[in-house]
């Protein structure tokens, strides 16, 4: 090996430990008793691992991680599926036909994307309040579809160009529907780029903290990501609890980026960069 | 496959287009409207918006010549950009090209990526966490390398430095996207461009200054809208670390705009805050939605 070739290598070891640090701190207190990581998680004269923070954090009294981790997966869950259902059929309009306006209303569609939320704040609240949905599941739901419908549309509208149309006219000309050649041919066929909406919108819902805010506010109902807020405390701050509440919340998003490392990536840059 | 009836394309966009009239563009206008609204409902013009410019929340004029914040949210913001944006984005360039030829590459790609795919709300948790006198892994480097004054200051705590602590503990979160596009970007440049310069005698640096910079200029770009996307509306991390604090030296406008709406129900400096703030995205959101649209 080169001596440049060496040095390089360690440059890029010490950016992974520089990195991983942070995330190693919060490891570190959330094993471990608070007793311990008083003065410093780095000290190891005594190490004695426990779960108990992490108990501690999904049974806390007053804002239990527990239930706002069930809690953040059925709002994901939902906010996933029913956005990218929505929004391949207006993907596959988009790439597929054509009607007048349709370039102006779809720029328009994919500018939302970028939109601050706190532009609809305050409307928001009072749709949810007349129409009895503030403080439900199915609002945040709603709302989180509506949000995530211009950049899914967007992404999977370039998607579906890049199919080959001779499928979908054989079928047409073998008697079947439009609404039958999006649902059996194209989508099937769109799986790669299904999987990449799905990896980022579940993650962005769970990690969502501004829109669950605004809308859920019963205690029972708040999503994790509220929780771990409520628990920092305005005088005292619980490192241990917190740190494990963290480490639980992160478990989701960070097993997601592992699974579906390729389609994450792809669906977080591919629709700017090409490769 | 261009069809003559438009009750097909109709079908499929329709749910689409009322969801988003529903829950988008009705509240957008609507906030917008609110903005030029007395409290009482009666049209002021833009009245709310030379109020709120000229509150010290927004721009603290008698501050400026200070050292440390507070200097005003929207000053707080464009101290976010002009920290935030080059530092995230050369390190970013910088570990991407430093990762192009090492082994293990991928995994350490996916350690710095690792504070895009965590919830902001954590990484405001981690400014505090992070720069804590007793438990802070910064002010033990810090210590390390003699900057004890430093080293014994938590940091969100103090306004000389609550602020700078929510950016770094952004550039941390943030680094990993410019690294990610820069390295997609890297790997569709031929080898062969980078043997026939070798053949023509050209230096690394030769290489690098004519034949990569001149490739990277396209994903900069992404890059650079972007982040100033990321960094207007920068909430979460503030939210979770300092709630603006202390005394206003770490708010920015997104924060405040919540703080005004759902604190003080001050609706209408709300609406005028968020009409602002979407102001200042409009730019960069319209290129990079022409841009995104463009590709296939």
């Amino acid at each position: 090996m080169k001596s440049s070739t060496i040095i390089v290598h360690i440059i890029a070891w010490l950016i992974a430990i520089i990195w991983i640090l942070p995330i190693v701190s919060i490891f570190m207190v959330a094993i471990r008793p608070i007793g311990e990581v008083l003065h410093g998680w780095w000290n190891f004269k005594e190490f004695h691992p426990t779960i108990g923070n992490f108990i501690e954090a999904l049974n806390h009294p007053t804002t239990p991680l527990g239930k706002g981790l069930v809690n953040s997966f059925i709002i994901a869950s939902f906010s996933t599926i029913i956005p990218i259902f929505v929004a391949a059929l207006a993907a596959y309009g988009f790439a597929r036909f054509s009607f007048p306006i349709k370039n102006y209303l779809f720029l328009f569609i994919v500018v939302m994307m970028a939109m601050p939320q706190q532009m609809v704040a305050i409307p928001l609240f009072q749709i949810m309040i007349n129409l009895g949905l503030v403080d439900t599941y199915f609002g945040l739901i709603l709302v989180h579809t509506a949000w995530g419908l211009p950049w899914i549309i967007l992404f999977l509208r370039n998607f579906f160009l890049t199919l080959p149309v001779e499928v979908e006219e054989a079928a047409r000309v073998d008697g079947a529907s439009d609404f039958q050649i999006f649902l059996r041919i194209v989508l099937p066929t769109s799986l790669p780029a299904l999987l990449s909406v799905t990896a980022l919108q579940f993650t962005w819902v769970w990690n969502d903290f501004f829109l669950a805010l605004l809308i859920l506010y019963s205690p029972s109902k708040l999503v994790a990501t509220q929780r771990l807020v409520w628990m920092k405390g305005k005088y005292h701050t619980p490192w241990d609890t917190l740190c494990a509440g963290a480490v639980l919340i992160m478990i989701i998003p960070v097993l997601i980026y592992a699974l579906f490392q390729k389609y994450y990536v792809r669906g977080m840059v591919g629709w700017v960069i090409k490769g | 496959m261009s069809q003559k009836n438009i009750t097909t394309p109709l079908f499929f966009i329709v749910p689409a287009v009322i969801l988003i009239t529903i829950f988008v563009i009705y509240p957008i206008l609507h906030t917008l409207l609110l903005s030029f609204l007395s409290p009482s409902g009666k049209f002021v013009g833009l009245r709310n918006y030379f109020d709120v410019l000229g509150s010290k929340e927004i721009i603290n004029l008698d501050r400026f010549t200070s050292t440390y914040p507070p200097w005003g949210a929207l000053i707080h913001n464009a101290v976010w950009i002009a920290i935030h944006l080059p530092s995230s984005i050369l390190l970013g360039l910088f570990f991407a090209i430093i990762l192009k030829d090492v082994k293990g590459a991928s995994i350490i790609k996916s350690i710095v990526f690792l504070g895009m795919v965590m919830p902001m709300i954590i990484g405001g948790l981690m400014a505090v966490f992070l720069f804590d006198k007793d438990i802070g892994i910064v002010n033990v480097f810090l210590r390390f390398i003699g900057l004890r004054s430093l080293a014994n200051l938590s940091w969100t705590y103090w306004p000389e430095t609550a602020l700078l602590a929510t950016i770094l503990t952004g550039i941390w979160m943030w680094a990993g996207f410019s690294m990610i596009v820069y390295s997609a970007a890297l790997a569709t440049i031929p080898r062969e461009y980078y043997e026939a310069a070798e053949i023509d005698g050209a230096s690394s640096l030769q290489k690098f200054i004519y034949i990569t910079l001149p490739l990277l200029k396209a994903p900069t770009q992404i890059v650079v809208v972007m982040s100033v996307l990321y960094e207007l509306k920068i909430f979460d991390i503030i939210f979770a670390a300092t709630m603006g604090g202390p005394g206003e030296a770490s708010t920015v406008l997104a924060l405040l705009m919540y703080i005004e709406g759902f604190v003080a129900f001050n609706f209408n400096r709300a609406a005028v805050l968020a009409a602002l703030l979407t102001l200042l995205t409009l730019p960069p959101a319209i290129w990079i939605a022409k841009t995104a649209v463009k590709r296939k």
